[in-house]
């Protein structure tokens, strides 16, 4: 018999603007001691239809409509809401995506921790204490006696997910639901933390739900898939079955949105569009005596009409990098040369010139575009700033951007938040367009997005690159997608480059331990072997 | 922390001193002096009272000479009391203003809170609807209308509680301090409705429902502490608005405080008197809003291992 089993579930969000089915006569099992994963992009019901399970959703507007969760011998669908907390937290335990706001700041993860046992099992605080603190190390903690008298914001996001964790297993609990436990972490923490659910799920037989938008990164523990689409289950299934007999449409879209092989490479030894030599950029914090070398000593070039992958973790330095060269961030040493003309110096209108040369991309189309800005707005400002164009002739200009972006000429008297997170996206590239540059920093444009769109927009960036000749930075943390679209590829660790190289050279065979553990963090293995 | 705190009093100097010279100059400025309302004075004994009172002198000599007492911790003495000095009024007036201010700040947070974590509990259902229109209409009415309302009701219809007077007969100390309180109430209910409408809609929220907490418990432990924060950085001002702005409500229950003295120094130009309650309120106001900085920054232990690390 399933550990859970659903059935027909339905729910639906009622407000004023209407009724909206969020999850359609879904079906799902997860089997004692097994891995069940559901996989499908934002929006499409994953997380409400776990959510109903336990109690969750917000009601209203939320409303279960039908369907049975057999979980034992109950259904979770029928308890009252005293029963069903009952479950939650000692029968089932959840973790979240994100880990930096799913700890309450205001307490000590030690009393976070114990809460659990002492309102379940009635467990005095010092009993708490010593069960917290075992379990504390089995997550892989290193201080946990210390840890357990700090605060949340002490800790990085991965040591969070593992506090996190660690707080879902608490009571022994037979089913662990854990919602994208791992998209807001690092490529190598994410890792780490994959590794540990799969480690914990094997040595305490539990049952395991696994959200997540990326079949890669259920590829490689799920016992069971699920994919939905739009509130509607589309195929489940094996792994390997999904992964090499694909059904549906959808799941063979998903999976040829995994990012995976390389370009053909642009290896011819071409001039140099920039030159970085000895770059510096130190931020002196207040209060500290050590400046913070974000990046240090650091020298590449860039050349002219080639894709440069800028890789490395958060914290890394690489962002910043980014910056420094679009002059964002201060330069507290070393020269960029661009064009043969040195930037670190200039002021005022000279770099205004250069300004209009180089453009950026940032990550979060929803916070880099201005809310109180139609698209036309947004695209006029640097077309008129720069003098491009006239205001004679600026509607022909942005007809031909929101073509050169594959966005319909009629959106542009709409506001951002009428635009999906790719669409918005689609507005930032043409923003960046613009003022035709010969070169682009692309920070981390797609790691906002679902990989659906996230394939679109990659794909978009290389053809435009193409059409418009230009030279770029593409700066990520995602190996796979750099690999898809970068010809060299940087690699940086603490502020400092520690491996450049083709692609090609770079991924088959790595020279440094930290490029390698990189290659070794990326998720899917088995898909792509 | 330490150095947070002397940073801060130090950045409150130049405000203070702004204070002094500006109300220095501007009671100077309004028409009157403090002896034209006494009946007949002989030039000479107005000149012997200016005299004395250092007003004979010119505007700037008298400014410095007043910073220089004030640096002695000397208000002066004052026009009207003769024999009395300032500092003696205040230290007489202080002790039952701060009282009446103390027993209102209790009503409206007691008032406030309540009706702010209940209305947040159900937003936009009638279980916020009527306390937080009740909170707008305590903000509109203002004391002068609210007090001789609850006497009307309260004092004289229903006979329960006293009219006026402060600790001659028990039960004297109710109405003025619910009037004065009211309006700060409300205040605070919608402070603390607000606040706790952001944390409630945070993900640690979702994870104490998560692991079973009942209900109860997720607001009182985990929402509370944060979504109370606004109100506890808003207590500093409350209270110095309360010692300051209780002269209404001091002048309506007849309480012998220190806001019947300063209303009456206004109107008597008693130049001593305006300036010293001024400089006196303007201190504590800057202090309790030190103190309400400092505590509100205690409560978020992200804020507090800052301020504590500045210091070592």
């Amino acid at each position: 018999m399933s550990l859970l089993r659903v059935e027909n579930l339905e729910v639906s969000f009622v407000t004023r603007n209407g009724t909206h089915q969020a999850v359609k006569q879904v079906n799902f099992a997860v089997e004692e001691k097994q891995i069940t994963a559901i996989i499908g992009e934002s929006g499409s019901g994953k997380s409400v239809s776990c959510y109903a399970l336990l109690g969750l959703i917000p009601s209203p507007p939320g409303r279960i409509d039908g369907g049975a969760a057999h979980f034992g011998e109950r259904d979770l669908l029928k308890l009252t809401e005293d029963e069903l907390r009952e479950i939650r937290g000692s029968e089932i335990a959840m973790i979240f995506q994100d880990p930096m706001t799913c700890l309450n700041p205001y307490l000590t993860i030690g009393e976070q921790l114990i809460e659990p046992l002492r309102i379940h099992k009635g467990m005095s605080r010092a009993e708490a204490k010593i069960r917290a603190v075992e379990l504390l190390d089995e997550v892989g903690i290193r201080s946990p006696e210390q840890t357990f008298s700090s605060f949340p914001h002490e800790f990085s996001g991965g040591m969070r997910q593992r506090v996190m964790i660690a707080m879902a297993l608490i009571n022994e609990p037979r089913l662990l639901i854990a919602d994208e436990p791992t998209t807001a972490l690092d490529v190598t923490i994410q890792a780490q933390i994959l590794r540990l659910i799969a480690d914990l799920q094997k040595h305490r037989d539990i049952g395991v739900l696994f959200i997540s938008h990326d079949l890669a990164v259920v590829a490689d523990i799920a016992d069971h898939i699920v994919v939905m689409e739009k509130g509607e289950v589309v195929e489940a299934g094996q792994p390997n079955i999904i992964f090499n007999n694909p059904q549906h449409p959808y799941t063979r879209k998903l999976l040829a949105a995994i990012p995976s092989g390389e370009r053909e490479q642009q290896s011819a030894a071409r001039e140099a569009l920039i030159k970085v030599r000895d770059l510096r950029t130190w931020f002196y914090p207040v209060g500290q005596d050590a400046p913070v070398k974000a990046v240090d000593d650091v020298s590449f070039d860039i050349e002219r009409g080639e894709v440069l992958g800028l890789v490395g973790e958060s914290g890394s330095g690489k962002s910043t990098l980014g910056r420094s060269i679009m002059r964002l961030a201060p330069i507290t040493g070393g020269s960029i040369t661009f064009d043969g003309t040195d930037l670190s110096g200039l002021q005022g209108s000279n770099l205004k010139q250069f300004r209009r040369r180089m453009q950026m991309i940032f990550q979060d189309p929803f916070a880099s575009l201005n809310p109180r800005m139609t698209v036309y707005d947004t695209l006029a400002e640097p077309l008129l700033l720069h003098g491009v164009c006239t205001r004679g002739n600026l509607d022909s200009h942005i007809a031909r951007l929101m073509d050169d972006v594959g966005l319909a000429r009629s959106f542009i008297r709409k506001y951002p938040h009428e635009f999906s997170g790719g669409q918005r996206q689609r507005i930032a590239i043409g923003r960046a367009l613009a003022t035709q540059p010969e070169f682009i920093v692309a920070d981390e444009p797609v790691s906002a997005l679902d990989v659906t769109i996230q394939a679109q927009i990659l794909d978009l960036l290389l053809a435009l690159g193409k059409e418009h000749q230009l030279t770029m930075l593409f700066v990520s943390h995602d190996m796979a997608v750099i690999r898809h679209i970068a010809d060299r590829v940087l690699v940086m660790y603490q502020g400092k480059l520690v491996e450049s190289g083709l692609v090609k050279q770079v991924f088959d065979a790595p020279e440094q331990p930290y490029t390698q553990s990189l290659l070794a963090s990326i998720p899917g293995a088995a898909l792509t072997l | 922390m330490l150095r947070f705190i002397l940073s801060r009093l130090l950045q409150a100097i130049p405000v203070i001193f702004i204070v002094i010279t500006a109300t220095f100059f501007l009671v100077r400025a309004a028409p009157g002096g403090p002896f034209d309302a006494e009946k007949v004075v002989l030039p000479e004994v107005k000149r012997a009272l200016e005299a004395q009172y250092r007003l004979d002198l010119p505007l700037h000599e008298q400014y410095f000479a007043y910073l220089g007492d004030l640096a002695q911790g000397e208000l002066g003495p004052s026009f009207k009391y003769p024999g009395r000095s300032v500092n003696e009024i205040l230290f007489s007036g202080l002790p039952v203003t701060a009282e009446l201010g103390l027993y209102a700040l209790l009503i409206a947070l007691l008032i406030g809170v309540t009706a702010g974590v209940f209305a947040s509990l159900k937003p936009n259902t009638r279980q916020d609807y009527i306390p937080m229109s009740l909170a707008m209409i305590g903000i509109c009415m203002p004391s002068f209308l609210l007090g001789p309302l609850l006497v009307l009701v309260f004092g004289i219809y229903l006979e329960w509680l006293p009219i006026s007077g402060w600790g001659a007969i028990p039960g004297d100390k109710v109405l003025p301090s619910i009037t004065l309180g009211a309006a700060y109430a409300a205040y605070v209910a919608r402070l603390s409705r607000a606040g706790m409408l952001e944390i409630l809609s945070q993900d640690y929220i979702r994870t104490a429902r998560a692991k079973g907490l009942p209900e109860w418990l997720v607001v009182v432990k985990h929402a509370l502490r944060g979504g109370l924060i606004p109100v506890v950085a808003f207590l500093g001002p409350a209270f110095a608005g309360l010692l300051a702005g209780s002269f209404v409500v001091e002048t309506i229950f007849q309480i012998p405080g220190l806001g019947r003295f300063y209303v009456q120094a206004a109107f008597n130009r008693d130049y001593t008197m305006i300036l010293g309650t001024t400089v006196f309120l303007s201190s504590l106001i800057v202090l309790f809003n030190l103190v309400s900085d400092v505590a509100a920054a205690w409560l978020n232990p992200r804020l507090r291992s800052q301020i504590s690390g500045g210091g070592k």
